[in-house]
């Protein structure tokens, strides 16, 4: 699956988009913690929401390979 | 409605837009950006979105306006890129038959914009740059 990064979790991880091959990650909240893991400085985050298909996700809600997934960290419009 | 992340705005298209024979009121708000940020000296921002989905974000946000006030047209602008101090990064445009109307539309749709829609901006200063909000 592949996974649109903004902001400061664009810095953390270091590119724009990442690519990810794990048969482990089925949810939202598994997609997160897969990112907690291996960058723990996003744990330092205010927020941490997932953007499934460009509408906000529940931790619960179902992910595959086709979706457009994105990290949102907290947002600073305006 | 007119809703856009752009490089830059022109509130002359704003106004133009807004224009309507059947408004008595036209509400505008503008965001631009402030020469120093908690007592920091601010030399520029630099604002990046998640451009599909902080579309569709304002879309709803905009509909949501039109359903609660009795309001004719509602714009959106807000920039993307680097800017510099004193420029518009973001227009709230509504305009109504009576002023009320416009007023709380205008004040419910900046205030919305900044919980929920995925734009980001970064500060810079003298010595370094920050994410805004991002950490607690």
């Amino acid at each position: 699956m592949e996974i649109l990064l903004f902001g400061i979790t664009k810095d953390i991880v270091g590119t724009h988009s990442l690519h990810l091959d794990s048969a482990d990650i089925h949810t939202v909240s598994d997609l997160k913690e897969w990112f907690l893991k291996k960058y723990p400085s996003m744990k330092g985050l205010g927020s941490l929401a997932v953007a499934v298909n460009n509408q906000f996700a529940d931790d619960g809600d179902h992910i595959q390979a086709s979706d457009e997934l994105a990290l949102i960290p907290p947002v600073s419009g305006g | 409605m007119l809703i856009r992340i752009v490089d830059q705005i022109d509130l002359n298209e704003v106004y133009q837009y807004l224009e309507s024979p059947n408004s008595g009121a036209m509400n505008l708000f503008v965001g631009t950006v402030r020469n120093a940020s908690n007592g920091k000296k601010v030399v520029k921002l630099s604002f990046e979105s998640y451009q599909s989905m902080a579309l569709s974000e304002l879309e709803k946000l905009g509909k949501t306006a039109k359903e609660k006030w009795d309001i004719d047209k509602v714009v959106i602008l807000h920039v993307e890129g680097e800017k510099k101090i004193g420029e518009p990064v973001v227009v709230i445009g509504v305009s109504s038959a009576h002023r009320q109307a416009s007023f709380e539309a205008c004040h419910f749709l900046i205030d919305e914009l900044k919980k929920k829609v995925p734009i980001w901006k970064k500060e810079f200063y003298e010595d370094e740059s920050v994410w805004v909000n991002a950490h607690p």
